[in-house]
């Protein structure tokens, strides 16, 4: 029974948070390591336009809400989400029009993008802002546990709760879904291949009559699908407020860094490296140890390794080691 | 040369002279219009600008001089950029008076950087941190709420009243969330109670379950939240909620707000808290005026923006003066009593008393007192959750 226990609060406070959390950052990061790969800058702008995808959907959702549509159990906003990242689309379409291809013609060094991604980023901030205003919003209208830890207590007669909510259901098997449609995009279509060409040798891709704007817009539009759909999975599953989005930025960078930028692996195990180590090296070990250890082992102190305090210094810790030893990050991306 | 000097001596007199009778007297409001309050500040500013327009309505300070209001961000969390945005109002705009700052740490860096060193009042609605008790500001550092040294025996008695022995505490990691997370230990100690870990959160960030984990592992009958009611104290909240860490939560003064009921209210059903409040007459004249104002005087320090906007107004026309040299000793003098008292709505009356040499007791929507060190007494109101509201217990 004990270990039972042990196992449960190890489930409910470390386990299933981290893999939620590991799931969205790996979303996120997916998007900064195909601009990386690809267009050849970090994009400081993609906290924003999770930010900017999410609001999309969450007006559209509104608009369903009015109309009386909802989808039963599940939240109205993943029947929005298409329409989110349309607009999202258009959107990060036009800067690309408007600001990066202006760039791009001059051939402008990588790290000039990297800051004119910043401008980007504060007027994106600004519009979203603009927009949707500075609040924090609740748009998750579906049912909110899957299991919560008082039915589970309950039923199974433990002591220690199992909450999980829907919003991580649904987090991890989108991120299934949208990573596994993406490998096949990238792998297996012609258009996927021919980005993939662009990115390994962009003078080669020209040759071979790869249309470079084409390669571009479709990269742009899937960053945007990419970004709306981790917005909006963040936000059903906590909240959404523009100022926690741009806060993102740091986690989401740190993920795809230690992954390796421009690979779309890396970034997934990236994000789940970040997301684990935030949650379980903080952890107080009090609670599961003394479950699983004989009364006699029983520990007074918190068994906590480090202060949550530092649980950022622990996932760039983690980055500083990986850039170190690898300084392509795990999956061997292309160099910093 | 020597005539071109002249004039240009005569001249610059002349619009000295100007300035001194006809220009209007800018306050600056600087607020966190950005950051992790921000659905606080614009309340906040529209209070203290309510003031303003009610005394510029009663004809000005001064023999007619209007007020004028100056925002600027101080960003609640950004100590240079709030230091940067106040020395813009001081030097650029040259503001007479500061009403501001809100967050501790930015209100304890302007203090520090630009009041004291340019010879300009503040009066801060908000910053509550018992630290600023004992900083340096040559008498120009006033509050219109109360240190968090008080709030903190407050919660402490609270939990003790309720037979509750030992809490988990989380903080925001910042001047306020630290200060008060220690005076709530303390107290709470005195009383007999333990608290079994006083673990920081950082605000804005995108997960909490790490802080939670190790407050559940450590234990406690209920969980007292110390941070802002926008960003990491709701974040907290939530993920304890979720995961089922804690069911009843202690909050403190930054966690009162309308949008945390809104979203979860309904599963917070037991827990409470204190805010530091004010009833009576004051109280209800300030709605009154808010509502005939069209803004929003429920939301959290609208009630002490409007008096500390309004207590420089009344020391510069106690004073005579805008210069804050001679301006700073009248502000207690207005505040307390002896003299006639003085409600929300009724500035006018209190102008007209000064400008006849008259003495006033402003009491204001807070009951102002200021005592020690120029900052409130106040009196808090312990709150219950019930039905997803605030239901208030009684006044301490």
């Amino acid at each position: 029974m004990d270990a039972l226990n042990a196992l449960v609060a190890l489930a409910n406070f470390v386990v299933i948070p981290a893999t939620a959390y590991g799931a969205q950052l790996s979303l996120g990061a997916l998007g900064v390591t195909l601009i990386y790969g690809i267009l050849r800058f970090s994009n400081f702008a993609h906290g924003d336009t999770m930010a900017f995808g999410t609001m999309a959907t969450i007006l559209f959702t509104w608009v369903l809400q009015g109309a009386g549509i909802s989808f039963g159990p599940l939240p109205t906003a993943l029947l929005a989400l298409p329409v989110g990242i349309a607009i999202t689309a258009l959107y990060v379409l036009a800067t690309d029009r408007v600001v990066y291809r202006f760039y791009r013609k001059q051939r402008a060094a990588p790290v000039i993008l990297v800051i004119v991604s910043m401008g980007v980023m504060f007027v994106t901030n600004g519009v979203v802002r603009f927009i949707i205003g500075v609040d924090d919003r609740n748009f998750d209208d579906g049912t909110r546990f899957l299991i919560s830890a008082r039915d589970f207590r309950n039923w199974t007669g433990l002591d220690e709760g199992l909450a999980l909510r829907s919003s991580q259901a649904i987090t991890v098997v989108t991120a299934v879904l949208v990573v596994a449609l993406l490998f096949w995009f990238l792998t297996c279509t012609r258009t996927g291949k021919s980005m993939r060409a662009f990115s390994d040798n962009e003078d080669l891709a020209l040759l071979s009559g790869i249309n470079p704007e084409r390669v571009v817009a479709i990269t742009w539009i899937i960053v945007a699908a990419l970004a709306t759909v981790a917005g909006v999975l963040y936000g059903l599953d906590k909240s959404f407020k523009p100022f926690t989005y741009f806060q993102l930025l740091l986690p989401i960078f740190a993920a795809a860094i230690v992954g390796g930028l421009g690979s779309p692996l890396g970034a997934i195990a990236g994000g789940f490296i970040i997301a684990y180590s935030e949650v379980a090296v903080t952890y107080a070990w009090k609670k599961v140890a003394n479950y699983a250890l004989p009364e006699r082992f029983e520990i007074d102190g918190l068994g906590q390794l480090l202060s949550t305090d530092y649980k950022f210094a622990v996932s760039f810790a983690i980055l500083v080691i990986v850039l170190l030893f690898r300084p392509t990050g795990l999956f061997r991306g292309k160099s910093v | 040369m020597k005539k071109l000097l002249l004039a240009g001596a005569a001249i610059t007199a002349a619009s000295g002279a100007l300035a001194q009778s006809g220009d209007p007297v800018k306050i600056g409001v600087i607020l966190g219009y950005t950051g992790p309050i921000e659905s606080l500040t614009p309340n906040m500013a529209d209070a203290a600008e309510l003031a303003l327009n009610e005394i510029n309505d009663a004809g000005g300070i001064l023999d007619g001089r209007m007020l004028e209001s100056v925002r600027a961000d101080s960003t609640c969390i950004d100590s240079a950029a709030a230091t940067a945005a106040a020395e813009r109002l001081v030097t650029s705009d040259g503001v007479a008076g500061i009403m501001g700052a809100d967050c501790s740490g930015v209100t304890g860096a302007v203090l520090a950087n630009v009041a004291v060193p340019n010879g300009v009042a503040m009066i801060s609605p908000s910053a509550t941190s018992p630290a600023l008790s004992s900083a340096e500001d040559n008498d120009l550092f006033f509050r219109t709420s109360p240190s968090d040294a008080r709030q903190g025996e407050v919660i402490a008695e609270v939990l003790n009243d309720k037979g509750i022995e030992e809490v988990a505490v989380t903080y925001v990691n910042a001047d306020y969330g630290k200060g008060l997370s220690d005076a709530v230990t303390q107290a709470f100690e005195k009383l007999g109670g333990t608290v079994t870990l006083a673990s920081p959160h950082e605000d804005g960030k995108a997960d909490y379950s790490a802080e939670i984990g190790a407050l559940a592992s450590a234990g406690g009958e209920a969980l007292v939240v110390l941070g802002y009611a926008d960003a990491g104290g709701k974040g907290m909240i939530q993920s304890a909620l979720d995961t089922g860490a804690f069911d009843t939560f202690v909050m403190g003064d930054g966690m009162f707000a309308q949008t945390l009921m809104d979203d979860l209210g309904a599963d917070m059903e037991g827990s409470f808290g204190t805010v530091p409040w004010s009833e009576g007459e004051g109280a209800e004249a300030f709605m009154a005026a808010t509502e005939a104002a069209g803004i929003n005087g429920d939301s959290t320090f609208t009630r002490e923006s409007y008096d500390a906007a309004a207590l420089l107004a009344l020391a510069m026309e106690a004073a005579g003066s805008t210069d804050a040299a001679d301006y700073k000793a009248s502000i207690t003098e207005v505040a307390n009593a002896p003299g006639e008292q003085i409600l929300p709505g009724e500035l006018a009356k209190a102008l007209e008393i000064l400008a006849e040499g008259g003495d006033i007791d402003y009491v204001g929507a807070t009951n102002v007192e200021l005592i020690g060190p120029g900052e409130a007494a106040g009196t808090f109101r312990e709150y219950e959750v019930t039905d997803g509201a605030y239901s208030t217990v009684k006044m301490h």
